[in-house]
C-alpha cells in the first residue's frame, strides 16, 4: 500500500503541538527538508530529542518550536556552537528551554530500549561522572548477578511520538534502505510511535528486495513516506550528494544574533514554499558541487534458489 | 612559514603516544591529524574508528566532522552507534581515546558539559558526546588542549569524562577501565602519578617550568627527570603541511 505524501501532508498528518519528536541521523542524513517543514506550520511547545541537535534544531529553537531538548552533544560539527541553542539556554531567547541530557551513548540506548519495548536497558557510561546527580533519569542498579560489578546504570526507554528519518531509497510503502553512517536511525525509527520517511528516491520492490540485508526499516514500522531529492542538505546522502560544510560555516555567522536566524529564517524556510524552492534557490552549481564521483561496491550473489 | 608552531608541536607529540597497531577511537581537528600523522609514519597498522560508527576509517581527506562521507567510504566496516558504543567501545575493543575539553583537573577529569554552575552555566558547552563514554572504556587515554590556567583549575565545575577520580584505587573501584595516559598541551606533557596525580613530565623548548605552573591551576608537581620534547622533523611538518591540512585549517 502506497504511503506516499508530499512534506507538508506528511508533516500535518504526523506531528501535533507538544509532541515529542526524533529527527534522526548522525551528520548523514539528517532531515532538514521536515524540520524547515515543521517550522513552517509553526508547531510549538515541541520536544526535541536527538543526540546531535546540528543546525536542524538550532533552527527549531530560533523559529520558536521547541521547549524542551534531550540531547548528548549541541554543537555544530567541526565549526563550534549551537549558538541558539546556547541563547535558549543562557539568555532565555527567544524563551527558555529545558534540557535533558546524556553521553550518546546513554541516548542511543534509550532509543534501543524503546526499539525493544523493555523499560530500560544498562551500560557502563555515567560511574564517576557528574550526570547521576544532574538527571534523575539515569539510575543505578543493583546487579542481580554474581560478578564484578555490584551496581550498573541503568537509562530509561525513549519512545518519541514521532520519529522523522531519512534513507536513500525505499519502496512507496516504506520498507527502507541506507548505507553510509547509519547512527541512531535504525533504532529511532522502532522506538516511535509515528515514522514518517522521506528518502532520496522511490524504488520498486525488486530493488529492496534484490539487497535483504541493507533494508533496515521494513515498512511495517513506516506511517508515511516522502520522496524529497536532496531533503538533507546541507547534511549529505552518501553516494548522492556530499555534505555542505560552506552551509554549515555560514549558519554559524548568521546565527550569532537572534535577528540573524531570522532573516535566514525569512529567507530560506518562511520564504520558500517547499524544498523544491530551496534547491531552486541554492542553485543547480552548488548542488552540483556537492556531487561525489562513483564508487560502486561489488555486487554480492544472493543465489537463485 | 616558522619551522613550527605551536599547534604543529602538539600534533607531532601526540602522535607519538600512538603505537603501531592501536585502535583508536578519533576526534575531529587536530586528534585527526596527529591519528593520521601516526598512521603515515610511525604506525602504519593503526586502526581509526570514529563514534559515528565507521571502523578502520581511511579518510581522502581531513574531515570537517567525525561524520563526513569520506570516514564511511573505503573504511572496514560500518556499523550503528549501539554497536561501535556497545560491541567495540564498552567491549574494551578500544585501546586508545583522544579527547579535548574545556577544563581538565589534577585527575585527569574532563569537563565539555557547562562553566559555572549546571542550572544556571556561565557558558553552555556542547556536551559529552561520546567523551563520557571514552574515558570510561578505553584503555588509554590522550587528552590534547591549549595549556592555560582557566583550562586547568583545581577541579572541573562538572565531570563529563571521570579520570581518576579519588586516586587510580578508586577508578577500577568504580568498575572504570584504563585512565588518563596523557594531556599533551602547548607548553608540554603531563602524565599521571601512581596515585593518579597530574605531574609535568616534560617541557617544550618554547616554554619553561614557571610558564607551565603560572598555567596551571594547583601546584604543579615536577618530575625529576623532567625532559624536553622533541622537536618535529621537516618530515612531519610536510606530511602535515602539505597532506593532512593544507589549507591549514587546524593548524594556523
Amino acid at each position: 500500500m502506497s504511503k506516499l505524501r508530499d512534506m507538508e501532508g506528511a508533516i500535518d498528518a504526523a506531528v501535533e503541538d507538544g509532541q515529542t519528536m526524533y529527527l534522526g541521523g548522525f551528520t548523514h542524513l539528517i532531515p532538514f527538508a521536515a524540520g524547515h517543514e515543521i517550522i513552517r506550520q509553526g508547531y510549538e511547545g515541541l520536544t526535541a530529542a536527538r543526540a546531535t541537535p546540528d543546525l536542524i534544531y538550532d533552527q527549531l529553537i530560533a523559529a520558536g518550536c521547541v521547549d524542551d531538548v534531550v540531547f548528548s552533544w549541541a554543537g555544530n560539527p567541526g565549526v563550534g556552537s549551537l549558538r541558539a541553542f546556547r541563547r535558549a539556554v543562557e539568555e532565555e531567547v527567544p524563551h527558555a528551554i529545558g534540557l535533558e541530557e546524556y553521553s550518546h551513548f546513554g541516548l542511543v540506548t534509550r532509543l534501543e530500549a524503546g526499539a525493544r519495548h523493555l523499560p530500560f536497558l544498562p551500560l557502563r557510561s555515567y560511574v564517576g561522572s557528574d550526570y547521576i546527580e544532574h538527571n534523575d533519569a539515569i539510575r543505578l542498579l543493583e546487579n542481580p548477578y554474581d560478578g564484578p560489578l555490584n551496581e550498573i546504570p541503568v537509562v530509561p526507554a525513549l519512545n518519541p511520538d514521532v520519529a522523522i528519518v531519512r534513507a536513500q531509497r525505499a519502496t512507496e510503502d516504506g520498507s527502507a534502505q541506507l548505507w553510509g553512517i547509519l547512527g541512531e536511525i535504525v533504532e529511532a525509527a522502532f522506538a516511535a510511535d509515528t515514522v514518517v520517511l522521506s528518502v532520496e528516491e522511490i524504488v520498486d520492490e525488486d530493488v529492496i528486495r534484490s539487497d535483504p540485508n541493507r533494508t533496515f526499516i521494513p515498512d511495517s514500522v513506516v506511517d508515511y513516506v516522502v520522496e524529497e531529492p536532496y531533503g538533507s542538505h546541507p547534511s549529505y546522502a552518501q553516494g548522492y550528494y556530499g555534505r555542505d560544510n560552506e552551509a554549515y560555516l555560514t549558519w554559524d555567522e548568521q546565527s550569532q544574533s537572534h535577528d540573524g536566524t531570522q532573516e535566514w529564517l525569512d529567507e530560506w524556510v518562511y520564504g520558500v514554499e517547499n524544498r523544491r524552492e530551496y534547491l531552486e534557490k541554492l542553485t543547480p552549481e552548488r548542488l552540483l558541487d556537492l556531487e561525489p564521483k562513483t564508487n560502486y561496491a561489488t555486487p554480492i550473489d544472493m543465489g537463485e534458489y | 612559514m616558522p619551522p613550527y608552531t605551536d599547534t604543529e608541536l602538539m600534533i607531532t607529540r601526540a602522535a607519538q603516544e600512538l603505537e603501531d597497531g592501536d585502535t583508536t577511537l578519533v576526534g575531529v581537528g587536530v586528534p585527526n591529524i596527529a591519528c593520521n600523522l601516526a598512521k603515515r609514519t610511525h604506525a602504519p597498522e593503526l586502526e581509526m574508528i570514529y563514534e559515528s560508527g565507521t571502523i578502520g576509517s581511511n579518510p581522502s581527506q581531513l574531515p570537517l566532522s567525525i561524520g563526513d562521507p569520506v570516514l564511511a567510504s573505503n573504511a572496514k566496516s560500518v556499523v550503528p552507534m549501539t554497536q561501535s558504543f556497545g560491541n567495540y567501545l564498552q567491549a574494551g575493543r578500544i585501546d586508545v581515546g583522544f579527547l579535548g575539553g574545556a577544563q581538565i583537573d589534577r585527575e585527569g577529569n574532563i569537563n565539555s558539559t557547562v562553566i559555572g554552575d549546571y542550572d544556571d552555566p556561565t557558558v553552555r558547552l556542547p556536551g559529552s558526546g561520546g567523551a563520557c563514554e571514552i574515558a570510561s572504556n578505553t584503555h588509554r587515554t590522550i587528552m590534547i588542549t591549549p595549556h592555560t590556567k582557566r583550562r586547568f583549575p583545581e577541579e572541573v565545575d562538572f565531570i563529563t569524562s571521570p579520570g581518576y577520580v579519588g586516586g587510580r584505587e578508586n577508578r577500577k573501584e568504580l568498575g572504570l577501565r584504563g585512565g588518563p595516559e596523557a594531556v599533551i598541551t602547548d607548553k608540554g606533557v603531563l602524565r599521571f602519578d601512581e596515585s593518579g596525580e597530574m605531574y609535568l613530565a616534560a617541557i617544550h623548548p618554547s616554554s619553561t617550568e614557571a610558564e607551565v605552573q603560572e598555567a596551571t591551576g594547583w601546584e604543579l608537581t615536577v618530575a625529576d627527570d623532567v625532559s624536553e620534547t622533541r622537536t618535529p622533523t621537516p618530515e612531519e611538518i610536510a606530511l602535515i603541511r602539505e597532506d593532512l591540512d593544507p589549507d591549514g585549517i587546524y593548524t594556523e
